[in-house]
């Protein structure tokens, strides 16, 4: 019996220590190698440029502010790429009831003035509801819409060309069915700054 | 709700297709038996067993040095996890200069990751080095899904055994179901998911300056090569602290869908695996069915109540209905690429499976919706479940079953030809009594104490319960998700997570809780295959309860929802469900 334990300890020491190597060392490095010459974009976090200059990456959310910018989904983190936490408002909270609330009459107060006949009905629960991440790259198609009537007035753009816009910058499902279509906000707002530029 | 439900469909289609190659593939594995990838990984398999010293021709070992084995090895695999976060300070790959964990922290997160769990009390992205991350936590991720899986090869060898007591070698299993099943998946898997945008490097977390000229620090890392094994695995713990929800995790609803196909796969396909190692195909479909029809129940309960919204939202004056451009429904706490179905589908999944990963906010579901959750737990997880344990743990149940059912007919029960006898019985009762046990024990100390309510972040009421008793249904069921406002760790966000304590009392009863609810059923378990093994099988006759018919999956399913119901029912009804039904707001 203690030889078989002895046995055992021996056999134990010798297998973690080489699935450490193998699973915990080579196994990453080499998938990362493998990435890194493949597909390098994506490996390092499918970073997006504006004249030559990193601007964020395409999946992660950012925060804008302002009248001439489309507006990401409410974060509870800050939009923060490096430490991310669930808001965790609860079904029965209400606080939450209160910042819903808060959010609600925002979006319409910001909206309304450039989309006249918009409502509290319309509001698509993307635009007042936390996402997951914090940094939810996507609205909805209908929460882009709304805005873009304020876009468009901002920005003295034709709203049929924000709209085109959109439509270029939504991600529709994957294969054309899996998960839901999303608008991609930092592209669609770097392609409305080239089309019409802050002054 | 429609393209919600014809992604389920789609889902369940490919899953089922899935089932039979996977299964018969699993079977050549456990067998010892050539398979495709001999050829590549064969060299492998026998310098390890020269290196191990294991004779894969030997005779075997029985169940007891089957188990010395396999708890001598985990309490290595635990020794060596410690050690790498104490000593977290110290090492390379840590560009963000991380400290070493706090003892208490340490210890419920080495016992959370031997033991197939991955419950966090951390947040990864700012608590633990890429060194950590990969030699330490990933590979007991590879580990702790091997171990689970062996014990069902034993019990399955013990099942089918006719002479002898050999449950085949622990070292062998372990090596070929790494080599040929764990390993080659995640090698592919992670390469997919890197080429859909999941991030893979070493470098440090970037600052960039953002379109609208505010500032964003990027968190980077080797994340694909987890986050496959992470759900293939089951066993469910992120790279990042909101896990599957985090772009970089999963960045589309195809990857969704991967990776929700990658937690399921191995637990579903098992069921083939059974019925073809015991000679049986529709022992294995009658398991399968049990366990797919209380799964798919799940889904649509989820799905339905999290598309209705939620009564803060309703009070708020917000409008859940769904129309052209919106999902409607409860998107508080979920992205909108996955919308409300491929959320609720996921929820299901990985409370029915052990993998615990999320791709949303479990303490933002609605009422309803949030009692499939604890439901599924309930159900000690053994639909589906975690790899090997989900089949293992409902081999038990099947047992049950067969000696309930034999008591009604009045005659010896049998299964599969051999005799259920008294010790049997005892033994299957231990071990599907084991974790409820731990389960109200340990929420019920740390409810009804001081101690436990530093941990509550919803406070006292019905949210505030559900945390607790979410946390410790999570823990003994070795699952990992959470109402993840409930904390052991305390971190102030601080350079370097500087500063940052544990909560000593919920690390440690999550700890112990963890550890005893995993290995005391894997020890039962091996004990019940140690008795089946070398019994003499009697031909069936006309008196003998059949296992393969739509009477038994009913009879089973009846047993699973009897035990999981009675024991948690009251305990659910007083935090989800007392959500769901009142319509106040607190």
């Amino acid at each position: 019996m203690t030889g078989g334990l002895r046995k055992d300890l021996r056999t134990g020491l010798i297998a973690i220590v080489a699935m450490t190597v193998v699973l915990g060392l080579l196994y990453p490095l080499a998938i990362t190698g493998i990435s890194q010459v493949v597909f390098p974009g994506a490996a390092n976090g499918s970073k997006v440029s504006v004249d030559g200059k990193v601007v964020g990456s395409r999946l992660i959310g950012q925060e804008f502010k302002g009248k001439a910018w489309f507006h990401s989904r409410p974060s509870a983190t800050g939009y923060s790429g490096n430490v991310t936490y669930f808001g965790n408002g609860g079904p029965n909270s209400a606080e939450l009831r209160d910042e819903i609330r808060e959010e609600l009459a925002a979006y319409v107060k910001q909206n309304k003035p450039y989309d006249h006949s918009l409502t509290r009905e319309d509001v698509p629960v993307d635009a007042v509801t936390q996402s997951a991440s914090g940094v939810d790259p996507d609205i909805s198609q209908a929460n882009a819409r709304i805005q873009a009537h304020r876009i468009a007035a901002v920005r003295h753009l034709p709203l049929a060309k924000v709209e085109e816009l959109i439509d270029q910058n939504t991600d529709g499902r994957s294969l054309g069915v899996l998960g839901e279509p999303g608008v991609n906000v930092l592209e669609l707002n770097i392609a409305i700054d080239k089309e019409a530029p802050l002054p | 709700m429609f393209e919600g439900y014809l992604q389920i469909a789609l889902f369940v289609v490919v899953l089922v297709a899935l089932v039979k190659p996977v299964g018969i593939y699993l079977a050549r594995v456990f067998q010892n038996e050539r398979t495709f990838l001999t050829p590549v990984f064969g060299s492998i398999e026998r310098g390890t067993y020269r290196l191990l010293r294991v004779n894969p021709e030997g005779e075997g070992q029985d169940w007891k040095q089957y188990a010395r084995s396999l708890i001598v090895f985990s309490l290595l695999c635990w020794i060596l996890l410690y050690l790498i976060l104490r000593t977290q300070g110290i090492q390379p790959f840590n560009p963000e200069g991380f400290h070493s964990g706090p003892w208490d922290l340490s210890f419920n997160t080495t016992s959370s990751f031997i033991t197939n769990t991955n419950w966090q009390y951390y947040g990864g992205e700012t608590t633990l080095s890429f060194f950590a991350q990969m030699a330490g936590l990933a590979v007991q991720n590879f580990v702790s899904a091997a171990v689970g899986i062996a014990v069902l090869a034993a019990l399955i060898r013990g099942i089918v055994s006719r002479s002898g007591k050999s449950l085949g070698n622990f070292w062998q299993d372990i090596t070929r179901i790494i080599l040929y099943v764990l390993l080659p998946i995640s090698i592919v898997g992670a390469l997919f998911l890197v080429s859909q945008g999941v991030v893979q490097n070493f470098s440090d977390a970037s600052v960039v300056h953002t379109l609208s000229g505010g500032t964003q620090i990027l968190a980077q890392g080797p994340v694909a090569s987890q986050e496959v094994i992470k759900e293939l695995g089951t066993n469910g713990g992120g790279f990042f602290n909101v896990n599957s929800a985090y772009p970089f995790e999963n960045p589309s609803g195809l990857t969704n869908f991967v990776e929700m196909l990658l937690i399921l796969v191995i637990p579903a396909s098992l069921t083939y695996t059974y019925g073809r190692m015991v000679g049986s195909q529709r022992q294995g479909w009658a398991i399968f069915a049990a366990m797919f029809t209380l799964f798919i129940i799940g889904v649509v309960v989820v799905y339905m109540a999290e598309q209705h919204g939620s009564v803060a939202q309703h009070a708020a004056g917000l409008h859940t209905h769904a129309f052209s451009g919106s999902t409607g429904g409860n998107l508080e706490g979920k992205e909108q690429r996955f919308g409300i179905a491929d959320t609720s589908l996921w929820t299901a999944i990985t409370t029915v499976t052990s993998a615990g990963a999320v791709n949303g906010a479990f303490e933002s579901l609605t009422g309803i919706g949030g009692a499939v959750p604890f439901t599924n737990l309930g159900f000690s997880e053994v639909v589906f479940g975690g790899v090997g344990t989900g089949l293992y743990s409902m081999l038990l149940y099947v047992i049950l079953a067969v000696f309930l059912g034999g008591l009604m007919v009045g005659r010896t029960p049998e299964y599969l030809g051999k005799k259920i006898g008294a010790r049997e019985i005892k033994l299957v009762s231990l071990g599907v009594l084991f974790t409820p046990l731990a389960v109200l024990l340990s929420a019920g100390a740390a409810s009804a104490t001081e101690l436990g309510k530093r941990s509550l972040y919803a406070g006292i009421n019905p949210t505030g319960f559900s945390e607790n008793l979410y946390a410790y249904l999570s823990q003994a069921n070795n699952n990992g998700s959470a109402w993840a406002g409930y904390t052991g760790f305390v971190q102030p966000h601080a350079p370097g997570n500087a500063g940052s304590y544990g909560i000593s009392f919920a690390d440690l009863l999550g700890g112990v809780v963890m550890v005893t609810a995993r290995y005391a059923p894997i020890l039962f378990v091996l004990a019940v295959a140690g008795a089946m093994a070398g019994k003499k099988v009697s031909p069936a006759g006309l008196g003998t309860m059949r296992t393969d018919n739509p009477t038994f999956v009913f009879l089973l399913i009846g047993i699973v929802i009897l035990v999981g119901a009675l024991t948690f029912f009251p305990a659910i009804l007083l935090g989800p469900i007392s959500n769901g039904l009142t319509g106040s707001l607190y």
